[in-house]
């Protein structure tokens, strides 16, 4: 099949932008849609011009580092489907695409389709960790875990930091990421315990990157490749409430135990 | 030379004890002094750089996907072993040491290898006051599952993303020293060379993927967890950025290569579709638990799989392999996948497959648990084939999975340089030449949790900290020396993609150098690699520029390094005159087609010394001595 491309190319973080067409011929149903870019990119060398840069590294839908939008919708249109997942069978010859990168103020455009993610890692080092040392723990059988709790701290556990919830949200919230960290921590009994500080220091880095706020349209649940759902950002929300009713915003809250 | 693996003397169970009481100490206020460079956070990294911040060292990771989470590790699926022996079913450290051992077809170290079986335990401890939501029982008690290899279960899992809940583990444990200050993250970055000053490792020259800047890193010991190498077939189910960058510019440094001939070619993966591909697809080999492995008896059947009555299927690992059955280790079901193809008996496009079926296990079980156990691999089949294996068996196939060979280590995990340790794949250590299902995992985690923090020490309690600066003359040749490689490939400026030349490396190496190796497919291959090395400097197109983002520039830098270190792979497996585990030479096999070792001869691990660019390495040898199993002809009969 042949296919019409409108890809986002941007030299450098600050630079100016813009939509590029090109044609990508003789693209078999069975590629994926990375392996497509592929074959466009080995014609722009051999062109002499520069390939498309984009983040890609296990192809298989779980290190979460490819990020495109495609036609609008990060991922593209499979539900539950990384783009380096995404099969062409799923498109139609002649189809045109458009092919951008995230877009979130808190994901500035590093080049073409690559953006930086970091601050995603820095609500994470906020607080979104049990405070375990190595060594010196109990046996992995001496604190049981319903099935159904482990179950359920699984789903959440899931989520592999792509950030396509934070491209597909008006707002540009983290809040499906980060309320799926907490749930998985604080769906388990070793994360009970720092479960209150937790949720409002990872709720105060995530303002502090510049991500929004949440206004429930449930954009994110609808994108994520892993099927990661909004009930645990109601999760997160009777986290915070009981541990504002414990005095989440005083100063010591703010800092994670040092042991 | 003959190599000496520093083992601890004593009884097995004794040497980690005694090792450890020997092994000297850095006291607590004077570790922050201490600098240590963590190459890569997979497992392995990511695991050591958080224990080692925990301890109080200064830490800088780094690795070359945008953030830490990401290393391959993420991408393991089945599970990971531990000598728990909750079942109760006969497990315990000497078991799963033996069955290690064993599985690697006796060319691993006794010593290491209980050392892993000991700490196995640990691990699972650790992981779940993590959080790691590993699967559990209605009473809530963790549960196991079987691998290769073994006739207990003792396979700790979380539904089919086990690697990556153990990563996201330590990611976690290396988030909360971020936020503590001992550890320093650099994504996006690579490293391109070891600086050596008096023969000591003592930092790192990188490249910053984003600004195109090399620099140095200076420290006092630098630690390798750069994963696998099997890339060098182009297609595997490692990751796309997958390299031996780091290893194979250490081995330039004068650190030992180890017998890299044992690669491990993966039975259950998606079958190849066409030339675009790009990558290879693992099924996890935990399927084997409930799926049938068959073919059909009639040569070229075009048949559907439902239409084949049950006596014109070959169930051929149950029916060679009785006693183990579907579960076979890695290397033989592999190779029993390519014969039985080889005979025209395989299915799917080119007749490149087998099929691996459910269909009993769904009548036994219920699709609703077969579902559960597996659901997200049979949703990853489907994605790729647009097939549904709860319909039809899914078709399989033999891909390049996993390096046994690496830097060549010590039982500290010091590499021939001082103050340069490897560890997790990207070391030798644990898997003779061949590895068990979700042992890797395993060893990762025991590397970087339990072992470098104490044997780390032993090293830098016996050198000043801050020896040696940035500015030191070695740093600022080496940093020279990298900008001249980038330059050089950036100026040649030929005809053809760096694509085309690794898809080239990978099928001769494929072909020639993967499941089943002889002297002429060796051979041949050699003399074809080093004309691909000659016609890449001459032809090889990188566009762009060296100070920018430029990921040709990084691919192009990875491939030329295959390109020489297959020559090295090759050179490995022409001198391993026998067969064992991974490496399987025509020559070397029994009348019923299995691999013939040559304890006599070859009872060795074999490491290389580089000798400069056109020089042939040196071979040196490290004797295996084998006091507490019985040498054995490896039978899974
Ligand atoms: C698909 C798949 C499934 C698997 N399933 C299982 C399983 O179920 N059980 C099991 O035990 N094992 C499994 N394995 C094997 C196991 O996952 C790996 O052997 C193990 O995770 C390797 O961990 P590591 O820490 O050594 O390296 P990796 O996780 O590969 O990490 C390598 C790190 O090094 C960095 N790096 C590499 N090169 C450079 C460079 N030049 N400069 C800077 N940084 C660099 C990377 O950025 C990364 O952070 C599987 C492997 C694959 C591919
Ligand atoms: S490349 Fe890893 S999730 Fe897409």
């Amino acid at each position: 099949m042949n296919l019409t491309l409108f890809v986002w190319r941007q030299k450098g973080p600050g630079a100016q932008g813009g939509l590029e067409e090109y044609q990508a011929k003789d693209i078999s149903p069975d590629m994926s849609f990375l392996e497509m870019l592929d074959v466009v990119n080995e014609d722009l060398i051999k062109d002499g011009k520069n390939p498309i840069a984009f983040d890609h590294d296990c192809r298989e839908g779980i290190c979460g580092m490819c990020s495109q939008v495609v036609n609008g919708v990060p991922h593209g249109p499979r539900e539950r489907t990384t783009i380096c997942q995404l099969h062409m069978r799923h498109f139609r010859d002649g189809d045109a695409l458009y092919i951008e990168p995230w877009r979130a103020r808190a994901f500035p455009v590093i080049k073409d389709l690559i953006v930086d993610r970091t601050s995603l890692d820095r609500i994470i080092q906020s607080g979104g960790y049990m405070s375990v040392h190595t060594g010196g723990v109990p046996d992995a059988n001496a604190v049981l875990i319903p099935k159904h709790d482990a179950d359920t701290a699984m789903d959440a556990a899931e989520c592999i930091g792509c950030g396509a919830c934070v491209a597909a949200c008006p707002n540009g919230s983290a809040m499906l990421f980060a309320a799926a960290k907490v749930a998985h921590l604080a769906q388990l009994p070793q994360g009970r315990a720092e479960a209150a500080q937790r949720v409002c220091v990872m709720t105060e880095a995530m303002l502090k990157e510049g991500f929004g706020n949440c206004s429930n349209h449930y954009e994110c649940q609808a994108v994520c490749p892993k099927g990661i759902k909004v009930k645990f950002i109601a999760k997160l929300n009777r986290e915070f409430l009981k541990a504002e009713l414990r005095s989440c915003g005083t100063p010591e809250a703010g800092t994670p135990s040092r042991d | 030379m003959i190599l000496d693996g520093r083992c601890p003397p004593g009884s097995l169970s004794e040497k980690w004890e005694r090792h450890r009481h020997e092994m000297k100490l850095v006291s607590p206020v004077n570790k922050r002094k201490y600098r240590i460079i963590v190459v890569g956070t997979g497992l392995a990294g990511a695991s050591a750089a958080a224990t080692l911040g925990e301890l109080g060292y200064t830490v800088e990771a780094i690795c070359y996907q945008d953030s830490a989470r990401r290393a391959h590790s993420i991408a393991a699926q089945g599970g990971i072993n531990a000598a728990k022996n909750y079942p109760n079913d006969g497990d315990s450290v000497f078991r799963l040491f033996h069955d290690t051992i064993k599985g690697g077809d006796f060319r691993s170290r006794e010593a290491n290898v209980y050392r892993l079986a000991e700490v196995s335990g640990c691990i699972i401890d650790q992981c779940v006051a993590q959080g790691v939501p590993f699967a559990r029982d209605y009473a809530g008690y963790l549960v196991n599952r079987s691998f290769g290899g073994a006739q207990v279960s003792r396979t700790f899992y979380a539904r089919g993303q086990t690697g990556q809940q153990l990563l996201l583990g330590a990611y976690s444990a290396l988030s909360r020293q971020v936020k503590e200050g001992t550890v320093t993250l650099r994504p996006r970055t690579e490293m391109l060379d070891l600086v050596v000053v008096d023969g000591e490792a003592k930092g790192i020259t990188v490249r910053d993927l984003v600004t195109g800047e090399i620099r140095s890193v200076g420290g006092d010991a630098v630690c390798l967890c750069t994963g696998g190498y099997m890339n060098v077939f182009y297609l595997s189910t490692n990751s796309m950025g997958g390299n031996v960058t780091a290893a194979y510019r250490a081995y330039k440094k004068g650190a030992f290569l180890r017998t890299r001939a044992y690669t491990q070619i993966h039975p259950t993966c998606i079958p190849v579709t066409g030339e675009h591909q790009s990558k290879l697809t693992l099924m996890s080999e935990s399927l084997r638990n409930d799926g049938r492995v068959w073919v059909p008896r009639i040569r070229g059947d075009r048949r559907l799989p439902r239409e084949i009555p049950e006596e014109e299927r070959d169930y051929y690992l149950e029916r060679k392999y009785p006693s183990f059955g579907n579960l076979a280790p890695r290397d033989i079901s592999s190779r029993a996948a390519k014969e039985v193809c080889d005979e025209g008996h395989g299915v799917g496009p080119g007749g490149r497959g087998v099929y691996l079926d459910f269909a009993d296990a769904i009548a036994r079980l219920g699709e609703g648990t077969i579902r559960e156990r597996y659901g997200n691999l049979f949703e990853m089949y489907e994605r790729i084939t647009a097939e549904n294996a709860y319909e039809r068996p899914m078709r399989i196939y033999p891909a390049p999975h996993y390096a046994m060979g690496g830097l060549w280590v010590d039982y500290n995990l010091q590499s021939t340089i001082p103050g340069l340790f490897v560890l997790g794949e990207a070391n030798f250590s644990d898997h003779g030449a061949n590895r068990l299902g979700a042992s890797a995992l395993m060893q990762g985690l025991a590397d970087g949790y339990f072992i470098i923090p104490y044997t780390i020490a032993d090293y830098l309690a016996r050198i000043k900290p801050g020896k040696v600066v940035r500015g030191h003359p070695e740093f600022l040749k080496s940093v020279e020396e990298c900008k001249a490689f980038v330059g050089r490939l950036l100026s040649i400026k030929g005809k053809r993609t760096v694509n085309e030349f690794h898809r080239e490396l990978g099928s001769v190496m494929w072909e020639n150098v993967g499941m089943i190796r002889s002297r002429e497919s060796l051979a041949g291959a050699l003399k074809q690699i080093s004309e691909l090395r000659a016609e890449f400097w001459k032809n090889v197109r990188v566009p762009g520029g060296e100070e920018e983002l430029n990921q040709e520039l990084e691919k192009a830098g990875r491939v030329a390094d295959f390109i020489e270190f297959a020559e090295l792979m090759i050179r490995d497996a022409l001198h391993r005159n026998e067969s064992c585990g991974g490496h399987f030479r025509v020559e070397y096999q029994t009348a019923e087609g299995e691999a013939k070792r040559d304890d006599e001869n070859f009872c060795y691990v074999a490491a290389w010394e580089y000798k400069g660019p056109e020089a042939e390495p040196e071979l040196h040898t490290e004797p295996l001595l084998f006091e507490n199993v019985q040498l054995a002809v490896r039978s899974y009969k």
